[in-house]
């Protein structure tokens, strides 16, 4: 155990063994994560604020979105979270070939989610429900009521909070592409992989923001008929 | 030394395939339930259940896809403490708005 050793492959000069370095690693992706919380939090926050006082309004404002799409992408992470988990699987066996085949299923359900998510936003601008001066702006097919500024203000938390995720999206494919790079590479080995071990902390957590914003967005006026 | 519980822990793909079918059959679960309306029953029972089935979601990717289960104590004590701030975040806030005049209480009919 006493191996202090310089000479181990991986290990930098500052940490006594790579134990001590994959916790520290461990827990700073942790406390930044924390962050990430209280950021997307504030955002959670806003919205439980406005449904509370816009029950209506969010209830028809969750109809005008799609849950076979929202969905789809829900299904779309899970499993994306489940490839990413099996690229550190298999990282910590040293196989790097697996690795980098599983982060690549990995980058393809990452594409898979925005892509998704792009024809979501395409058919909203188009039906003009877009945060914008004629955002849901009173038409033929669904003239003003009382409840339209209370729409406007669920689309706004749903773009923002939708939006937010998908940043955190991209991000993660850029990311991704990295840690793709260095298992290519071959810099990871059985000793040394916290790298893709971290990576898959910040992809799970992502996951995780969406198993919130599914049911809260998509899901909530699913129970009610008719909409706007 | 006593010994280390996560030096070299891998862990089984065993567990990984238990959480993805878990979460495939909690997120059929919430879909299914969502169409039916239990606001009859009680006003907030229906974002009870779909944030009841989205808090245990993200609890099993937390212990397992995460390795929260095989952190260190101090990893999980930060984690936790974490969820107390983001606990303090909303039901503080929650605690001073839902009890204003003219607010709604969550997914129930607010007084127009």
């Amino acid at each position: 155990m006493a191996d202090h050793a310089a000479h181990v492959p991986g290990l930098a000069h500052h940490f006594v063994n790579m134990e001590q370095q994959k916790e520290a690693g461990t827990i700073g992706m942790w406390l930044f994560l924390l962050t990430e919380v209280m950021f997307f939090g504030g955002l959670f926050l806003a919205y439980t604020i406005y449904r509370a006082k816009y029950p209506d309004g969010f209830l028809q404002g969750s109809h005008l979105l799609s849950v076979q799409l929202g969905g789809l992408n829900t299904v779309v992470l899970i499993v994306s979270s489940l490839t990413m988990a099996m690229a550190v699987y298999y990282s910590q066996l040293g196989e790097r070939k697996k690795v980098l085949g599983f982060l690549a299923l990995t980058l393809v359900l990452g594409t898979v989610f925005l892509v998704v998510k792009y024809f979501e936003y395409k058919e909203k601008f188009e039906h003009h429900l877009f945060p914008a001066h004629w955002m849901y702006a009173p038409a033929a097919d669904h003239p003003p009521t009382q409840y339209h500024g209370q729409v406007q203000v669920f689309l706004w938390i749903y773009f923002m909070m939708t939006g937010l995720h998908a940043l955190h999206m991209i991000i993660g494919i850029g990311l991704l592409l990295v840690i793709m790079y260095m298992a290519h590479k071959g810099k990871f080995t059985k000793e040394y992989n916290s790298p893709v071990e971290i990576f898959g902390l910040y992809w799970h957590f992502v996951d995780i923001v969406w198993i919130f914003l599914f049911p809260l967005l998509y899901l909530t006026g699913f129970h009610v008929g008719g909409g706007h | 030394m006593a010994e280390h519980t996560s030096e070299h822990h891998i862990v089984p793909l065993k567990y990984y395939f238990g959480v993805f079918g878990l979460l495939m059959v909690l997120t059929a679960l919430t879909v299914f339930v969502a169409q039916f309306d239990l606001e009859k029953y009680w006003g907030p029972l229906n974002i009870i259940v779909a944030m009841t089935v989205a808090i245990v979601k993200a609890t099993a990717v937390v212990l397992i896809f995460m390795h929260v289960r095989w952190s260190s104590k101090l990893t999980q004590v930060i984690i936790i403490a974490g969820m107390f701030w983001l606990a303090i975040l909303l039901i503080m806030t929650m605690g001073d708005y839902l009890v204003r005049e003219g607010w709604g209480v969550l997914g129930v009919q607010g007084p127009k």
